[in-house]
């Protein structure tokens, strides 16, 4: 991940590799919303996923913790391929951590009971202990002090900030990000992205669909542009803003960064 | 500066806090406000007087001054021109207590003040906690061991022998403890991705909600030990009390329903994003927010079965309604039929609104420091 100009990655070994599309396509009835999707995200590695809407991005994230089923071709995550075995599907979807783009945080809970709550009952880690590491989190996210408060009583930024300590209690291996900051008022995607970028420094593995081309030049080791329900390009940052090599890629980039 | 002149403006002034305008108070003005705001109000306003007036006086002089409250000779009462409350006075034995034996009426006293005492407990939430729905259990044993007897040198009594308000409270309960995990059930199976279990699901509630209640109590008491043999033959309380479960089951799974397919699909999403299995989510996550939103509704649902217990007088079981019945066919009081039963319309008047305002007070206790 540190040799950021070649486009083509040096061939990762599977230990190495966290997700994995080979092939896929996917159908929404007649739709072929995703097709021919292969891609290799190794360990530690932030990937931006980009494109215009419609263009099956949050799709095929969502296809990685299986939110979305995918119908050809196989998807790799963290050593297992996804099919239909129930009990599978909740082990893989323990080590991804989610982040959605209007936060779905459980409105009847307390901050604190959010990120209890799946340890608790899907890891069996004891209550106090749950949420000293909660407590820990919430420090890192930057607001302890809403705690005891239901979402409810949370600003955008706030709540989705509360939405990144809710997955990372989880200790995922890989964090989807499906447009976080998209729902929320100017003034706040700031206080989210700069969690976000503490994350990537800490050596989270993420991937991120974002417009957010500020946060992508910082981060990301490897930019992805879809249109269509196709990759279209995959660079590096300083190769994908700089020097495009695709018409629609270009247009999509002059359509967002006029402003 | 050289900057152009433009129409825009904006004048930046300090303006001080102070508290909103007071509305006219006193009494005028909350009449003004209240009946005479337009002329159409201040008509109805008059003709709601106007009719009370007309109305009031004559009732009150039948229901209070001419009113015969307490005698055990109902020749005193032919003789008086208002109402006679003494018949409530006389008969409320076996208005409460129906079949019940005399002797062994506190035992009922014991059934209701359980029933009811229980139910004011539950109302705090400070209570509420596994300990509570021990106590109903509990509280359950003891009420069949009251009404039942035959152990601790009580003396035995069957169910034949039931009636009045510990039926109905009886009926009542069990209807609601029974039915309430039925309906979640019924409900969660009805969305259920298996064929089978959602066909049985719609089938159950579709055949239970396309009859009336009283073809399904017929159908307990009167059909169905015909299908059986003779040995199985239930209890007709507890055929009437299956009948009215399922009832009240289908009616409010739908209610229920309704609930879960009101909870946005983030909410699913979220759940299984972080690995909860189907039961963890239903129980934890979607549950929990469905049924504060249907409490309204349930409650209306609630109230009815409360009511709906009166239908076992047809299959021949004497609830306090049909106890009242009873009681007035004594020939001597049966002339004050009205004035009993004004007295069960008020009983059932309490327990339907204490209701109606508990469920207020819940929907307003959830709803504390969130806005969902």
């Amino acid at each position: 991940m540190d040799d950021k100009n070649s486009e083509s990655r040096p061939p990762e070994s599977a230990a190495n590799v966290i997700v994995e599309f080979r092939h896929v396509h996917k159908w929404f009835g007649d739709f072929h919303v995703l097709r021919d999707i292969n891609m290799v995200v190794g360990r530690g590695e932030k990937i931006v996923v980009c494109g215009p809407s419609g263009s099956g991005k949050s799709t095929m994230i969502r296809c990685i913790n299986r939110l979305e089923v995918h119908q050809e071709g196989t998807i790799i995550v963290d050593g297992t391929a996804l099919a239909d075995d129930t009990r599978k599907i909740e082990e893989v979807r323990r080590g991804v951590g989610m982040v959605f783009q209007d936060f779905n945080l459980f409105p009847h809970l307390t901050v604190v009971e959010n990120l209890t709550m799946a340890p608790v009952y899907v890891h069996g880690i004891p209550e106090d202990e749950a949420e000293r590491q909660a407590f820990e989190l919430l420090e890192r996210v930057k607001i302890p002090e809403q705690a005891w408060k239901y979402p409810g009583q949370l600003s955008g930024g706030q709540q989705q900030r509360v939405a990144i300590a809710r997955a990372l209690m989880l200790k995922p291996k890989v964090m989807l990000f499906d447009e976080p900051t998209s729902a929320l008022d100017p003034e706040m995607i700031t206080e989210v992205l700069d969690v976000m970028v503490e994350l990537a420094e800490a050596g989270m593995t993420m991937i991120v669909v974002t417009h957010e081309m500020g946060f992508a030049r910082k981060v990301a080791d490897l930019m992805v542009f879809m249109d269509d329900g196709e990759i279209i390009e995959a660079a590096p940052p300083d190769i994908f803003f700089e020097n495009p090599k695709s018409d629609r890629t270009k247009l999509f980039l002059s359509q967002i960064l006029t402003h | 500066m050289g900057r152009p002149q433009t129409v825009s403006s904006a004048i930046v002034v300090s303006a001080p806090r102070r508290p909103p305008p007071v509305r006219e108070t006193g009494i005028v003005a909350w009449l003004r406000s209240n009946f005479f705001n337009n002329i159409h109000n201040s008509v109805l306003t008059l003709l709601a007087a106007w009719a009370l007036l007309v109305t009031l006086p004559g009732f009150i002089s039948w229901a209070v001054t001419e009113a015969v409250w307490l005698t055990d000779d109902p020749k005193v009462c032919r003789t008086a021109a208002g109402a006679c409350w003494a018949v409530i006075a006389e008969k409320h034995r076996v208005m409460l207590f129906g079949t019940f034996p005399y002797d062994e009426h506190w035992r009922g006293v014991l059934v209701i003040a359980i029933v009811i005492g229980l139910s004011v407990v539950s109302g705090f939430k400070r209570f509420w906690s596994y300990w509570l729905f021990a106590a109903w259990l509990v509280a359950m044993g003891v009420i069949l061991v009251l009404q039942l007897g035959g152990v601790f040198g009580l003396r035995e009594t069957g169910t034949h022998e039931w009636g009045g308000l510990p039926l109905t409270l009886i009926m009542f309960v069990g209807t609601v403890v029974g039915g309430l995990p039925i309906a979640i059930f019924l409900a969660l199976g009805r969305r259920s991705n298996l064929p089978v279990i959602k066909s049985l699901c719609i089938g159950m509630i579709e055949i239970t909600r396309g009859v009336p209640l009283i073809t399904v109590l017929f159908m307990a008491s009167l059909m169905f030990p015909l299908f059986v043999p003779e040995e199985l033959n239930i209890d007709k309380v507890i055929r009437a009390q299956i009948g009215m479960i399922l009832f009240f089951g289908a009616y409010a799974a739908e209610i229920v329903r309704g609930g879960l397919q009101a909870i946005p699909r983030g909410q699913y999403e979220a759940a299984d994003a972080a690995g909860l299995t189907y039961w963890e989510k239903t129980r934890k996550i979607i549950l929990p927010q469905a049924l504060r939103i249907v409490i309204p509704a349930l409650m209306n649902d609630i109230i009815r079965a409360f009511k709906n217990t009166t239908f076992v007088s047809i299959i021949g079981l004497f609830d306090v309604l049909g106890a009242t019945a009873t009681a007035l066919e004594d020939p001597l009081w049966v002339l004050y039929a009205p004035e009993a039963y004004m007295f069960i319309f008020v009983l059932y008047f309490c327990f339907c609104f204490s209701m109606s305002k508990y469920s207020e007070h819940v929907e307003h206790d959830l709803a504390k420091g969130r806005n969902f």
